[in-house]
This record gives structure tokens, sequence and C-alpha cells, in this order.
């Protein structure tokens, strides 16, 4: 692409640093229970909410 | 139990309110005010979750525990990586694709045989998924139905081959309204969004109900299921295979673009491309949304109905039932239908699409069956191919549920779908970042991906139902351990899933990259992967007019365009063409390549662009361009693109050259005027001692008689004003040295103190003179510093001479302090003379300026010392300044830095 697009590079960023998050071995750390919730839901549901938040402001920032 | 006809007047009624929203919405689209907004565009992808999703994750989360996050962990990670979404959505809208086959084709040359393998593929591949459809509603009809365990049936009809046959009639008045693919189906969409909206509020009131209701939240839940051994390792990721949990976030990560539906919604139903800006988050959020309840719901399910012999895959249905809510039941079997209807609908016209365009109508156009057929108008054709079509892939759907779906949880079917279309990527996604990539090289790759996938997943999946003998999966075909469908090679210790996508991918892939590394592609080809790869930059269709040549009657092209679209709409498109070029009258139009291009897209909109070239070239004759000429074109052009932005490169280097030397030129200009002022300052300066020597001696000469103390006065003034002239002189040798570089400095260890008391005493005279008071402050321990000690010392001398000159005599006081300021020592001379105006602080440094006012007074000095004495002290790193106000005397500081400690 001639005109790369800083907002469109930025979500890639954010996919890339999902990827680690999301598979193995990262996901055998959490361990027992946080808040009183098993940690691997907390963990999970936490990592994906905390991805699409970052998704919806680099989207929604600007025109992109 | 709820009565089983006023469950059918519900779903009935619902159907009903689907067709109203689809009427309104295509209404909109024909008024020209959309609906489709950002909004509905995010909710209408959400497609993709059925009924999978909405019984079968709860289902699985019953045995794998959160698992089956990542059929919706892969979309969301997708979701990311918008640009290819947007390259793809570029290129259908450009070159008016309708389905993923066309996609495929189109970029493989207008391929008609790929795009029948890419139809057979997604046909066969998805076929599964449209029985998990089926079974889940089936299932469920089953339970509200209250046949109690006894199936029901109608006339020897089981439910579901009755739910089979009202989709495929709902689908057929749904969606098969229109003919052309690409207008877009702005109603539909707004129905699937629709639908998606009712599926989450049913599974969320669900999910409360159970959590909040049934149990006491979600700590309640889970500290329930850890206290029991079985239920608590769903808790955990312990047990899963890393292997599985990356491959199944592959697999839904690519099924989210390449399956049918999800191609439909995403590229072909899309308005606007800056939808996705809410897609790229709102549709993961859905996701997340519609799955925060399913872990709780398998426990609950579990929990509650633990030891009984109850289906995991329909607890949503089962545990408002158990708890005597009969009307949650009802609304969750409603939105259980929403995800099956939704999936159908999309799916099978996304199918019967392909179907129609890619398999169907090649054949038909080399029969001689349509050569006899002497309608003009074949539009209504291609819609009974495509009503048929939706009719028969949900029969398929229906023979491959009583073939094997009874031996699959639904998850498991839909696995299956998902390796099937997963094995689209590397020639979809390779052919729209790879020019080389050829026909040839996608046809072995996605046949060897196809024939991998259907032995290792689908042929399996026969075997377990019992359809096919089990021994073939379990011990290999005629007994060859190394063929066994699910550990290939000997490649055990993987999932099935797992299994399959490996070999799959390698095969796919392998082929892929090796075939077309081998070929060479035709002329067609090379241009379609030119538009394909940089449709970015093809903003304009240049190449598409330069890569057709030949000539065509518009008598024969107005024919072909009525017989596939009608009489009616083909006059439309043609008019609107017509406007667009400023022809009152499309019978006038010029028959040029552009025209052609027109028609063909305007065909292939109907019946798929590897058919519309066939069409287009039956009536047009086609110069057929070899392949080196193409690749000429293609070369000119991206010669000519590469010539403009070298052009574009050079004018700005021009540009910027011009600036440089402009400024450079005002420098020049300054300097030179600089000089100029600095020359007639100088001439000025030498004439007023020349002026009074000249005065002198000319009395001197003239009058003999003079007596001798006026003859002893002039001398003196005489010799006075000579040493002036040579200081000044001196001075202004000095500084021209200096400014050129060229003055000689020494530099050696200093110790400032001794050289303040030294230029102290040098000019204790002068002081004493004048009585003016000097007085010091200097500290006992400095350390040396490094410079040029004559140097140090004049411009210590010229600040004491100048403290001295401009002080009143008598009452006068200098002081001279020293001290350590940071990293530099800190000389200060303070008197108490009349002081300084900000403008004179300012001036003085410059040269030939003088303090007091030079017009009226007598000049007291050269003008020159300060600017030396700046210049000496700025070459040793120091800094030379003025702090003074009017009438408060004045205080001239300069600094010189201390050595740097060696480290």
């Amino acid at each position: 692409m001639k005109n790369a697009n800083p907002a469109r590079q930025r979500l890639v960023a954010l996919g890339l640093l999902g990827i680690p998050l999301l598979s193995y071995p990262v996901l055998g750390l959490p361990q027992g229970d946080w808040l009183g919730l098993p940690a691997i839901f907390v963990y999970l549901f936490g990592v994906w909410g905390g991805l699409i938040a970052g998704a919806a402001w680099l989207a929604e920032r600007q025109g992109r | 139990m709820t009565s089983g006809w006023w469950l059918a007047l519900v779903v009935v009624a619902y159907l009903g309110l689907l067709f109203a929203i689809a009427r309104y919405g295509d209404a909109r689209a024909d008024a020209g005010r959309s609906i489709i907004t950002p909004n509905v565009y995010a909710l209408s992808l959400a497609v993709y979750c059925t009924s999978w999703t909405f019984f079968g994750s709860v289902g699985r989360a019953t045995s794998g525990g959160l698992s089956f996050l990542t059929i919706y962990l892969g979309p969301t990670l997708m979701c990311l990586f918008v640009g290819v979404l947007i390259k793809m959505i570029r290129i259908s809208k450009a070159y008016r694709i309708t389905s993923i086959a066309d996609f495929i084709a189109s970029r493989y040359g207008k391929s008609q045989l790929l795009a029948g393998l890419v139809t057979v593929i997604a046909v066969i591949g998805v076929v599964p998924y449209i029985a998990l459809q089926l079974k889940a509603v089936a299932a469920g009809f089953d339970l509200l139905f209250g046949a109690g365990g006894h199936p029901f049936s109608w006339w020897g009809f089981d439910t579901t081959s009755l739910i089979a046959a009202a989709l495929a009639v709902f689908t057929i008045l749904f969606g098969t309204r229109h003919l052309d693919a690409t207008e877009r189906h702005e109603g539909l969409v707004t129905a699937i969004a629709f639908e998606s909206l009712v599926k989450l509020l049913a599974f969320m009131a669900v999910g409360v109900f159970v959590t909040f209701v049934m149990f006491d939240g979600l700590g309640d839940l889970f500290q329930r299921a850890a206290a029991s051994p079985e239920l608590a390792q769903l808790l955990t990721l312990e047990g899963q295979r890393p292997s599985t949990w990356i491959s199944l976030l592959l697999l839904s990560a690519l099924a989210v673009v390449f399956l049918p539906r999800q191609f439909q919604v995403i590229v072909v139903e899309n308005v606007d491309e800056s939808h996705l800006r809410r897609a790229v988050w709102l549709f993961p959020l859905y996701l997340l949304l519609i799955n925060i309840f399913v872990l709780p719901l398998a426990l609950g399910g579990l929990l509650h109905f633990g030891g009984q012999a109850a289906d995991p895959d329909i607890f949503v249905l089962t545990l408002p039932l158990a708890a005597g809510a009969e009307w949650l039941a009802m609304l969750a079997f409603i939105g259980g239908l929403s995800a099956a209807t939704g999936m159908v609908i999309v799916e099978t016209i996304a199918l019967s699409t392909m179907v129609c365009n890619d398999l169907v109508m090649p054949m038909l156009l080399r029969s001689t069956w349509l050569k006899a057929e002497k309608s003009p108008d074949l539009s209504h054709w291609l819609l009974l191919i495509r009503r048929l079509a939706i009719g028969l892939i949900l029969l398929l759907g229906y023979i491959y549920f009583r073939a094997a779906g009874e031996a699959y949880a639904l998850v498991g079917i839909g696995l299956i779908s998902f390796a099937a279309v997963a094995q689209f990527a590397p020639v979809l996604l390779g052919g729209m970042y790879w020019k080389l990539a050829t026909r040839q090289g996608a046809l072995a790759g996605l046949t060897a991906g196809f024939v991998v996938w259907a032995y290792t997943m689908l042929w399996p999946s026969f075997a377990r139902s019992g359809w096919i003998d089990a021994g073939f999966v379990e011990l290999g075909p005629f007994g060859i351990t190394w063929l066994k469908a699910q550990a290939l090679f000997g490649l055990g210790g993987l999932d099935e899933i797992t299994h399959c996508l490996w070999w799959s991918f390698l095969a796919n892939i392998g082929a892929y990259v090796g075939v077309s590394l081998a070929t060479r592609p035709d002329a067609l080809e090379v241009g379609q992967a030119e538009r394909f790869v940089d449709v970015f930059r093809y903003a304009r269709r240049l190449p598409d007019l330069q890569l057709w040549r030949g000539d065509a009657s518009l008598h024969e092209m107005h024919a072909l365009l009525e017989r596939f679209l009608g009489a009616a709409r083909a006059r439309d498109q043609l008019l609107t063409y017509a406007r667009r070029h400023g022809v009152a009258d499309w019978r006038n139009l010029a028959v040029d390549a552009e025209f052609v291009h027109f028609a063909e897209s305007a065909l292939a909109g109907a019946i798929g662009s590897a058919s519309a070239r066939v069409m287009v070239s039956s009536v047009a004759r086609e110069e057929h361009l070899g392949l080196d000429e193409v690749l000429n074109i293609l070369d000119e052009a991206s010669q000519v693109r590469a010539y403009s932005r070298e052009l574009e490169s050079k004018q700005q280097a021009l540009e910027a050259a011009t600036a440089e030397l402009r400024a450079a030129n005002d420098r020049l200009r300054e300097l030179d005027r600089l000089k100029d002022d600095f020359i007639s300052t100088v001439t000025h300066e030498l004439r007023t001692p020349l002026t009074s020597i000249r005065a002198m001696s000319e009395m001197l000469y003239d009058d003999p008689r003079i007596d001798l103390v006026s003859r002893s006065r002039f001398l003196g003034i005489i010799v006075s004003e000579t040493e002036r002239l040579s200081r000044l002189i001196n001075q202004i040798l000095d500084m021209a040295k200096l400014e050129s570089g060229r003055a000689e400095w020494t530099s050696s260890e200093v110790h400032v103190a001794d050289l303040v008391r030294e230029s102290m005493a040098t000019l204790e005279h002068l002081f004493r003179e004048k009585q003016v008071e000097l007085s010091s402050d200097i500290p006992d321990q400095l350390p040396p510093v490094l410079a040029d000690r004559d140097r140090l010392t004049q411009v210590l001398v010229n600040l004491l001479s100048n403290a001295v000159k401009f002080v009143p005599g008598g009452q006068g006081r200098v002081r001279v302090s020293v001290a350590i300021d940071g990293p530099a020592i800190r000389v200060a001379v303070a008197d108490n003379g009349p002081g300084l105006t900000a403008d004179e602080s300012a001036v003085i440094f410059e040269k030939f300026r003088q303090g007091g006012n030079t017009m009226t007074d007598k000049p007291q000095g050269t003008g020159l010392g300060l600017p030396i004495s700046r210049q000496i002290v700025e070459y040793f790193g120091g800094k030379l300044w003025v702090e003074s106000a009017p009438g408060a005397g004045a205080t001239f500081i300069f600094t010189v830095p201390l050595p740097v400690p060696d480290a």
C-alpha cells in the first residue's frame, strides 16, 4: 500500500500483541482464584475485553 | 409443557416479523435512504453466531471447559487485521465480485474450472454446518413440543425434515427476490442484524436467569463447581492441548472471513468501507457478551441435572424448563431459531449464487439447450436455478444429518466445516498479495487441501456414525496402518482437528506454492494478478481499458444484457451508463473497451465473472493479446507510474534546493552589508584622531611663534591621539584575527584568582588617579581552568578599565568577585556608574558601539573592547554578559568553564 494508514497499523500491532496473550504458553500462567472467580476465566475475558477496548479507542479516535 | 400449536404460532409470527423488517429495509434502500448503519453492519456480522454458539457452546463447555472460547477469540484477532478485509472489499467492489468462488476464480484469470472447484468444496464443506442447524432446531422443537421423548412426526416425516423444508421455503421467499447478486440485499442484512439482537438478548436472559435466579451469582456457581472434582477441571485449562487451542484459534480466524456466508456479509453486503471502523470492535464485543454466560450455563446444567442423562447441547432450553420458566424457554427457543435461520438463510443464498453462477451456468452455456432456447430473457431461469439450489443444499444438509449427525455433538460437526473453508485461505490470501501465483497452483493447492480434508475429517465422520465401516478409520484402509485417517503417516498424539489442519495445510500450501512457481501464467491471469494485488493503486481502471482490444456491436451486447438481466434492468443499467458518459440516448453509445468492460461487469453481477467473460467473448470479436503484450502494457503502466513518482521527487528536491540557495543569498547580502558598515565605521573612527593630529600639526607648522606651553600641549595631544590610533588599529587587527580564526592561542592551566589580583595591581594607578575605590572578593582555593592567560588578562583589564572610565571620580566604587558557579568559574566586575538601559545592554557588545552618548560626548574607548572580550570568553566555552539598570551601576560577568574531570 502506498499510503500506509497509521490507524490500521496500530490495529494490526494490537492484533499481534493479542496473539501471544491469548495462546500458549502464557495461558498456562493464570492459576487459582482471582476475585473469587477462576483465574483463567477472569484472565481470558479480561484480555479479550482489553483488546476490544483498545480496538474501539484506536478505530473511533479519528478519521482513519 | 407448552402447547405445540402455541409454539408454532409464535414461530410463524416471528418469521413474519422478519419478513416485515426485510421489506422495510428493502423499501428504504429503494428510496435511497439506506438503513444500513455501521451498527447494523457490525450486528449482521454476528451471523457468525449460529446454533453452534447458541446451543453447542454450552455442550462443548461441559466437556472442554473454556476451550469453546477459541472459536470467538480467533475472529477477534482477525478483525484487528483490518487491512486485509479492506483490500478484499475494495477488490470486490471494483470488479463486482459476488461470492468467494467468484473472487478466487476472478483472481486466477476468471477460470470457470476454479470457480466450480471452489463451489464444490464450499457446498460439501458447509453441508455439515447446515446439518448442525437442523439438528439443533429439531432437538429444541422436539423438547418444547412436549413429545416427552417421543420424536414428533407428521405424515411419516420427522421434525428435522420438516424444519429443513420450512427453512428452504423461507429462504427462497426471502433471498431470491432479486437477481443481481452484487445488488446488495439490504433488507436481508437488516433482518439478520435484528436476528443477532434477538439471539443475544435471549441467550443473556437465560444466562442471567440461571446464574442469578437458579443459583446465587457467578461466585456461587464457581464455588459449587469447584467442590466437585469432575467440574473443577472445567475451571482450569489443565488437560488442554496447546496445539488444539492454537489450531482452533487459527481455524476460527480464517472461518470468520472464508465461510461463504461470512464473505457474503463482510464483503459483498458491505455498503461503505468506513463501517468496518465500527465492526472492528463492536463485533468482537458482541462475541464477548454472548459468551460470558456459556460456562456458567454449562456448570449450572451439570450441577442441576447431575447424574441424569441430559443432553448438554440443549441446556439453554432444559434449564429454564426445569425451573418452571416456560416463557423463558420459549424466548430461548426463539433465540436459537434466530441463530439457525440467520445462518441458513445467508449461507444458502451465498451457496446458491455460487452453484448457479459457477456450476450450472457454465454447463448451460456449453449445452445446446441454451442455443435452442429462443426466449430472449433468461433471467427467470437464473432465479429458478438458484431456488432449486437452495432446496438442494438443505436436502444435502438433511442427508448428512441422517448419515452422520447423530454421532457428533454440535461443535464437532461445525469444526468439520471450518476445516473445509480454511482451505480457501492460502489461495485467496496468496492471490491478494502474491502476483506470481498461478491458476494451476491454485487448482493444485485447493484440490490437495480438499482431498486431505475429506480423507482425514469428512470420511471419519461417516465412519463414526457407522455409515461406513469403522475399521477403515481405526485400522487404516486395507489394514495399512500408516494411512490411518486420523494418524496419517503415524502422526499421532493430536486431536482430529489439529491433525487435519496440519496435513491439509501442508498439502494445500505446498502444492499451491510449488505449482505456482513451476508454471507460467497466461495473459489474462497476469492482468488479473496486477489488478488484485495493486488494487489500491488502480483507483482509476486504466489497465482495464488497455488490456482489451476488439470490437462488438451495440445490438448484440444489448441483446446479451437483456437475456440475463431482463429487459427492464438491462435498460436501466444502459441508461445509467449513458448518463454517466453524457450521452442522451443509449442507442448512440460507442462500443469501446470501456463499454465492453461495463457490460461484462453488469453480467458478472448476475452470473459471475467467469461466465460473464465467456458470454461477452461469445459476441465481441476480441483480439487476443499475447502474454508478452500484456506484460508490456503492464510494464508501461508501471513505468509511467515510476516516472511520475520520480518527477515528483525531483521537483521536490529542486524546490528544496531553490529555498536553500535563496537563504544562502540572503545571508551573503547581509554579510556584505555588515562589511560595508564595518569599513565605513572603521574609516570614521580612524579619521577622528587623524583629524586632530593633522589640525595640531598644521598649527605648529603654520605658526612658528607659538609659545612653548601651547606647543608642548599640542604635541601632547598629537602623541595621545597617535597612541589612540595605533590602539585602534591593533584592536581592529586583533578583531580580524579572532573572527577569521587565525588568532594564536596558547592553552595552559590558569589560576583565575592570581590572574585577577595581577590585573587589579596593573590598573591600580588608574583607580588611584581617579580616586575610585577598588575592592575584591576572591576565595582562597579555586581550581585552575584551561585558558590562554594573556587573553584572559586582556578581558579582565578591558572590563576594569571600562569600569573606571564610567564611574564618577571621587566616589566611584568597583568590586571584583570570583566564585564557582556550577561547572564554571564566574568573574563579576561591578561598578556604581550610571548603568545601562536594556537597549544599551543589548548593543554594547556590537562593534563600535559605546556606552554613553557618542554623538555628543567625546568617545572614551574604541568600541572594540567588549566585542573582543566576548569573542575570547566564548572561545574558551564561557559567556560574557551584563546585568544592569539605569542609575544602579552595571555588573559585567563572564564565566570560564572548569575542565571536565577525567572519568
